[in-house]
């Protein structure tokens, strides 16, 4: 039976998701110079087309088919969203390997496949961060098409695959049900942003720093667009962590509650950072602390208690605060801390719920340390954080070398120079000029590509 | 004739204008330009990563005066523009060959 309050609560956190992805392209793109904005928002928009197109071709399925095997993969069942429509997610939710949501009633197939693809499109967005201004964008959109298909289907599997999702038979991976690891991540924490941390640092070890790096200054050109997609990234994370829930009831109120909380502690955490290592509050450190926030409740938002929340939250904003100064420290161009935030971040998130778990809130949880339980949940932690890791590390370092002495990765000196909007776009992010009418300087004509213009064109007939 | 060149600090890019209306200069050219003088630049903070602006943001006026007018800009802009602190600006005259105003064709002072 379907649920039409938690089939509608899953749809409108499926678009809540999915505006996250242009939110990370203005927090992203207003910390980049101007001369390389356009290339920042669209290394994220690609992804809403290519992942949305793979998705459906066979990501969804090697996600969250049937396990072929050791819980590494999905199989070819729902390749081109086969066999999907009329399904029910979630009939089986009772006993002690049911899926982490409750209730006889469930939600179609095809609306968890909707609500999962927002997350499929973020991740190798987040990516995108760590290697701004440098590298040619069809060799980045052919990156993401394979890094989604042999990094993200798979892990996603991992984590996001319950045993009995759809049917009593059904079989999924390896680090979310308790028969095999049963490590908890709510809503991405390890898939998501371990995930994306690790392959950022991966993609800024193989390509190298951008030219002038250290020397030139390289400050942010719009910090009101970073601090509004960091509210959007707000705004849609309700979705990412209370739509998680996958139902309409407690559960998701509780991630929703938890994901306000640790968000605010967060931004507080990073800016005392901020206020006694350099004597003033940033907006940009508000921001980032917001998504430092986010990113560490994301895998604990239900199965953690507000106050636990709370503690994560602050302490993932004072953490990622003091992480994003290690690039310096080692010398490698992270441009806009992927690995500082989001790496450390996740980290701090799945690691913690070891320590903050607790089952008053969610039965599917476990107590952690703090709430009376042993060091056995903080072990899956790590055994499951450090897997993909490890996995998406090893993974995109091979990847990137193979794009880099194929057709190669990037951009030339002079295209960094000049800015990589005018480079690979053809285009400038801004046009304030006021020389010739507003068009800056220079003349038009109509596209090589158009039907001549007829030479009475304009005339009066 | 003289060209009255003045940099001043962008805030008080009004009171000069005043200061020049009320002696009777009928126009001036004014843009948003960038340098430094002792005053040097200042330094900036992102994600704990110093950045020093050497470059500070200033008003660059400019105004085309016959010769008697031309002393009295110089100090209608000095005394609005000057704070007393450092980084408030320069001004410098220099001389003018011809003035042509492009509608009339006019030259010399008549077109001022």
């Amino acid at each position: 039976m379907l649920n039409s309050g938690s089939t509608t609560w899953v749809l409108v956190s499926a678009a809540l998701v999915m505006l996250m992805t242009p939110g990370l392209a203005f927090f992203y793109g207003g910390m980049v110079r101007s001369k390389s904005v356009l290339n920042m928002l669209m290394m994220n928009f690609i992804a809403l087309a290519v992942v949305g197109v793979l998705w459906v071709l066979y990501g969804f399925s090697l996600a969250f088919g049937d396990d072929i095997g050791s819980g590494l993969l999905g199989n070819v069942d729902y390749v081109g969203f086969g066999n999907t429509v009329g399904r029910v997610v979630g009939f089986a939710g009772t006993g002690e390997n049911a899926v982490p949501w409750p209730g006889p009633d469930g939600i179609p197939l095809l609306a968890f496949a909707m609500f999962q693809l927002m997350f499929a499109v973020i991740t190798p967005a987040l990516i995108s961060g760590a290697i701004a201004d440098r590298v040619k964008f069809w060799s980045w959109t052919i990156f993401v098409v394979i890094w989604a298909t042999v990094v993200y289907f798979p892990v996603a599997h991992w984590v996001f695959s319950f045993d009995g999702f759809v049917a009593a038979d059904a079989v999924g991976g390896w680090i979310a049900n308790a028969t095999k690891l049963g490590a908890l991540d709510f809503a991405g924490g390890t898939a998501v942003h371990i995930n994306a941390g690790a392959a950022g640092l991966a993609l800024v070890l193989v390509l190298g720093k951008r030219r002038g790096w250290g020397k030139e200054p390289m400050r942010p050109h719009n910090l009101p667009f970073v601090l509004l997609g960091a509210a959007l990234l707000w705004f849609g994370w309700f979705g990412f962590n209370a739509g998680s829930a996958l139902a309409a009831g407690d559960l998701a109120a509780v991630a929703f509650a938890n994901t306000m909380v640790a968000t605010s502690a967060a931004v507080l955490g990073w800016l005392i950072v901020e206020q006694i290592r350099d004597g003033k509050p940033t907006t940009l450190g508000a921001a980032s602390g917001a998504v430092a926030g986010l990113v560490a409740i994301t895998p604990a938002a239900g199965y953690v208690g507000p106050l636990g929340a709370m503690a994560i939250g602050v302490i993932a904003g004072i953490l990622c605060a003091l992480a994003v100064a290690l690039k310096y420290r080692f010398g490698y161009d992270d441009s806009l801390d992927v690995v500082g935030v989001h790496l450390v971040g996740g980290l701090v998130g799945t690691l913690l719920i070891g320590f903050f778990g607790t089952t008053s809130v969610n039965s599917l949880s476990v107590d952690g340390l703090f709430y009376g339980g042993g060091l056995t949940q903080l072990g899956k932690q790590a055994t499951a954080a450090f897997a993909v890791l490890g996995y998406s590390f090893v993974v995109t370092v091979i990847l990137a070398l193979i794009i880099k002495y194929t057709i190669g990765f990037r951009v030339t000196d002079e295209a960094e120079m000049t800015g990589i909007d005018e480079t690979e776009h053809a285009e400038t992010g801004y046009d304030f000029s006021t020389l010739g009418g507003s068009t800056g300087l220079g003349s038009s004509r109509p596209p090589a590509h158009a039907a001549p213009v007829p030479v009475t064109a304009g005339k009066e007939s | 004739m003289k060209l009255v060149t003045a940099i001043v600090k962008p805030f008080v890019l009004e009171d000069v204008k005043g200061a020049l209306e009320q002696i009777g200069v009928l126009g001036m050219t004014v843009s948003e330009v960038q340098g430094y003088g002792r005053q040097k630049g200042h330094t900036e903070v992102y994600r704990g990563a110093e950045y020093s602006v050497d470059f500070v943001p200033k008003v660059r006026v400019e105004v085309v005066a016959d010769d008697v007018l031309a002393d009295k800009v110089v100090d209608a802009v000095v005394e609005a523009a000057r704070t007393g602190k450092i980084g408030d600006g320069k001004v410098w005259v220099t001389p003018v060959e011809n003035v042509v105003r492009v509608r009339t064709g006019e030259r010399g002072t008549d077109a001022i």
